[in-house]
């Protein structure tokens, strides 16, 4: 396949994601990644389930945690991982236009997201005094939900300049790949917080 | 382009393409030479340990060096020797075997090793900049949190960066080796050393995220005041134990796999009979991989962790015995009966079947939980380790090294210096290793400075440290063996052993597109399937056409160089706040570079047809 | 793929294939929507024991995991073989991790 044609393809394929070789590695490279990052949160939340009861004689999660925020916090994230399908759905279909608004509002309710949970630190931080060095179980938290923050941030970031990049052209056999791997990515974010909101929070006001 | 273009162009250009490359053989090249590098580094650390130690109540270095000495030798063998010369065999040939023009990342390929060379010479810095590590290639916490200096802080910034770049390798291989196949290669006709590679890469995915975490939460530890392994905020240093060795032990069979593979195809060739039991030895492989990721808590027995948890980790380990017989029997019965052509492939090969018996032998000594309480931190243990990893690994680099020399240079290694490399070596290692299995029984510990006169462990000190000198000896004579072909010996022919396998139907060394045409796999050992009827080469699958390969980029490097600057930012913020701004400097040159890469189009160059042609037959 | 005549009517059956797609995908986020608040809920009630709670709220989260990982990321569709795999083989060592990080390392 000649480079003039995996830019601009005569006729899209059925999924255009995986037309090409290097689709093709992209699309496996990228769920071989998602099993590596299975065994990073597993380490992290490992160590959290190890260091959750150790709080020095600061505040425990069941004092600490209120479950309203988290639980808009989880609305905000389910939600986004069902209009990222919704933008994959048009991207199969060849709907540019369509593709970018779901990709949008996508990363308008990621960011709802985070500015949520950078809300909910800075009160735990100035209102509770609970940091990310008071305790083990602080630094257990801090770093187990601030990585998975990390990955929503980097997510963001990478969708983003998906979406300005490709903005004044069509969907073609080059960038459906970055598209598709990019929405794995972001359900993958969603599975961990699945497990996040389970069992930092709900496990944790459940004592 | 050919090397022999490149050096036309003088140093600049062949710096350049070097820096920029994307090319796998070339990619083995980096990693090869930049392994062999740390590989003689830590073979000076083990030279000074043994020195320390020939004689009772030495003063030949400090205790404080020794420390640092023992645990930089072991840190270096691992990360910065063993797994680049093993990914320097993996891109050398695994292409080759299978078909493929390249690997399926080729960009990330050079991310990877660059990656690699950051953690690496970061870690290394730290001689120079106030004190190496010092608590051991296990940094185990709190002694390791406690360190005073930056020495376990150069440590963990180190193996973080290097550490990325082996996952990142570990990912490209699995794509390579499930995408990239070629037509007719289905998984039960990959060399072993293909399905090795393949096995290792699995390990290598789901063991480093462990290492990632517990080396950012002892960064966390000691860089930004968290609590994870201080007890008197309710920390606790076992997870990092734990930790560790999830992914430490599946780090020993990410060492030993590949070099499995390699000795199966050595064993195959020089015997000139098709390996014994190729689906047995397959099944071995993965079994091995499998149960490699339920045995770490072996390296734990004396922890505490209750005889239940022991007793489980006891029999894991024991049960990866049987695995290893099979294939130890195997490689047996390809020999037996076979042609048997005694290159110094071979002998390391054949030496690495006694020797690494013994290591394992010894390990399901050690695998016994009740007597591990005697063997524990002794030098039983150092033995034990040297045995697999030096009669594993070594031998199987040396082996493969020699095996593979041609394809990776154009010339084969001189044979008689490649068996004076051999024989010093072998005799230098049991010298040095054989009699430690006794000094542990006398209980003689690890990691000592010293030992004391009267306490019957002279001898056995001074023989071992003579051992060493050997095989520093036989190493150096691998050095003069390097140079000496590149000056004397004659360019090889593509195909200089009767090869059975997919690289030897190609010249030595290949274009840098691999395969002018697509070889068609008819069976398992393809070549030979061909050569058995009659035919020189691989029958095409394809017609001739225009080859897509991937541009170069410099990128990787500067990448690479993000992150070796925002180390340094990491390490010293510690001392100064303003130090910050070296990490601000170095992780924007890193994440722009990624910017750049993802919305720059690279999508690749086409070799035409008619150049192809012009060039003629190979 | 160069046999494909591509028709408008096959053009038509595979939109017809996405949308029969896109209909499951609605379908799986209500359930997981349902889900999540019934873990809440169970939670904020507290009218059953904590002991049946936990296993309760963990295997919601387990089932939540797989709508996504099979309709959203369409790892029930074909070809996705080696992607099974190596999640699988991440979720093992992932459960082996957790399980050591909860029994074994001393309290």
């Amino acid at each position: 396949m000649s480079n003039e044609d995996v830019l601009n393809p005569k006729r899209m394929p059925h999924e255009p994601e995986k037309a090409t070789l290097e689709g093709k590695n992209k699309f496996l490279g990228f769920w071989f990644f998602l099993g590596g990052e299975t065994v990073l949160f597993a380490s992290l939340f490992g160590t959290y389930l190890a260091l959750n009861d150790s709080t020095a004689g600061g505040p425990s999660a069941d004092e600490l945690f209120g479950l309203e925020l988290v639980f808009i916090m989880t609305m905000l994230l389910l939600t986004s991982s069902l209009t990222s399908v919704y933008a994959i759905y048009h991207m199969k279909n060849n709907d540019l236009g369509k593709m970018l608004v779901w990709l949008g509002v996508t990363v308008a309710l990621g960011f709802a997201f985070l500015g949520c949970e950078i809300y909910e630190f800075y009160h735990y931080i100035h209102g509770e005094h609970f940091t990310f060095r008071s305790s083990a179980f602080g630094s257990a938290f801090y770093t187990l939900v601030g990585f998975h923050g990390g990955h929503v941030l980097f997510g963001l970031l990478w969708i983003l300049s998906l979406i300005i990049r490709n903005a004044k052209r069509g969907i073609n056999l080059y960038n459906a790949p970055k598209f598709y791997v990019a929405s794995l990515y972001w359900h993958f974010i969603d599975v961990v917080w699945v497990f996040i909101f389970t069992v930092v929070y709900l496990m944790g006001k459940v004592g | 382009m050919s090397t022999a273009v490149a050096q036309k162009k003088g140093f600049g250009a062949f710096l350049w393409d070097y820096l920029t490359t994307v090319d796998h053989k070339k990619i083995a090249h980096l990693y090869l030479v930049s392994g062999g590098l740390f590989f003689l580094l830590g073979g000076l650390e083990a030279m000074i340990i043994r020195i320390q130690l020939m004689k009772p109540d030495n003063e030949f270095i400090s205790a404080g060096l020794y420390n640092e000495m023992l645990t930089m030798h072991g840190t270096t063998m691992i990360f910065l020797a063993a797994m680049p010369l093993i990914f320097a065999l993996m891109n050398a040939v695994v292409p080759l075997q299978i078909g493929a023009r390249d690997v399926a990342f080729p960009f990330l390929n050079s991310l990877g090793f660059w990656l690699f060379l950051a953690g690496g010479v970061i870690l290394n810095c730290s001689w120079f900049m106030g004190g190496a590590p010092d608590a051991g290639w296990t940094a185990y916490a709190p002694l390791s949190t406690t360190s005073p200096g930056h020495g376990v802080d150069f440590y963990v910034i180190g193996l973080q960066i290097a550490g990325a770049g082996t996952l990142i390798g570990g990912i490209n291989f699995l794509v390579t080796i499930v995408n990239m196949r070629a037509p007719g290669m289905s998984y039960m006709r990959m060399p072993l050393f293909t399905w090795a590679v393949f096995v290792t890469s699995t390990l290598i995915l789901f063991a480093f995220p462990a290492l990632t975490v517990g080396l950012f939460l002892m960064m966390f530890d000691r860089m930004f005041g968290s609590a994870f392994f201080d007890v008197n905020a309710g920390g606790n240093v076992i997870i990092w134990e734990h930790l560790f060795w999830i992914f430490g032990h599946p780090e020993v069979y990410i060492l030993i796999l590949p070099l499995f593979g390699a000795f199966s195809d050595i064993f195959s060739t020089f015997s000139k009979k098709r390996l014994f039991g190729y689906s047995a030895m397959v099944f071995a492989t993965v079994l091995i991989g499998f149960l490699g990721f339920m045995v770490w808590a072996h390296h734990m027995f004396t922890t505490g962790m209750g005889p239940v948890a022991n007793s489980i980790f006891a029999v894991t380990t024991m049960a990866i015995a049987v695995p290893t017989g099979i294939k130890i029997f195997n490689w047996l019965f390809t020999m037996w009966g076979g042609a048997i052509r005694m290159t110094t492939a071979m002998l390391w090969s054949i030496a690495f079947i006694p020797t690494f018996t013994i290591g394992g032998m010894t390990g399901v000594m050690l695998a016994s939980a009740a007597a591990d309480y005697q063997y524990h931190d002794t030098y039983f243990v150092v033995a034990h380790f040297h045995y697999v990893i030096v009669g594993g690994v070594v031998f199987g680099i040396f082996a493969s090294l020699h095996y593979w020399w041609p394809k990776m240079f154009g010339k084969v290694l001189n044979e008689k210096l490649g068996k004076l490399t051999f024989w010093p070596f072998f005799i230098g290692f049991h010298l040095t290793f054989f009699i430690q299995h006794f000094l542990g029984l006398m209980g003689m510990p690890r990691r000592y400075w010293k030992f004391l006169e009267g306490q019957g462990l002279e001898t056995g000190n001074m023989i071992s440290s003579i051992g060493a000198f050997f095989m520093a000896f036989g190493t150096i004579v691998f050095l003069i063996n390097v140079v000496y072909t590149a000056v004397k010996e004659e360019k090889a022919p593509a195909d200089p052993y009767d090869g059975r396998t997919l690289e030897w139907s190609i010249p030595s060394p290949p274009p840098f597109y691999n395969f002018k045409q697509t070889p068609l796999v008819r069976g398992l050992d393809p070549l030979w399937v061909e050569k058995s009827e009659g035919k020189k080469g691989m029958t095409p699958a394809e017609p001739l056409g225009d080859i897509h390969m991937p541009n170069s980029s410099i990128l990787p490097f500067v990448m690479s160089l993000g992150l070796f600057i925002a180390g340094f930012g990491f390490i010293y913020q510690v001392d100064n706040i303003a130090w910050l701004s070296l990490v601000f400097i170095g992780m924007g040159i890193t994440l722009g570079c990624m910017l750049i890469r993802s919305v720059k189009d690279d999508l690749g160059y086409h070799v035409h047809k008619e150049d192809l042609e012009e060039e003629g037959g190979h | 793929m160069a046999k494909d005549t591509k028709t408008k009517s096959t053009t038509d059956f595979k939109k017809e294939a996405h949308k029969e797609e896109m209909k499951q995908q609605v379908v799986t986020f209500a359930l997981m929507i349902i889900f999540t608040i019934a873990a809440f809920a169970l939670v904020v009630s507290d009218v059953i024991d904590r002991y049946f709670i936990i296993p309760i709220i963990l295997l919601l989260a387990l089932v939540q995991v797989i709508f996504q990982l099979y309709y959203f990321m369409h790892m029930k569709n074909k070809g996705h073989e080696m992607p099974a795999l190596m999640i699988y083989g991440g979720i093992s060592v992932a459960v082996m991790t957790i399980l050591t990080f909860t029994t074994i390392i001393w309290w």
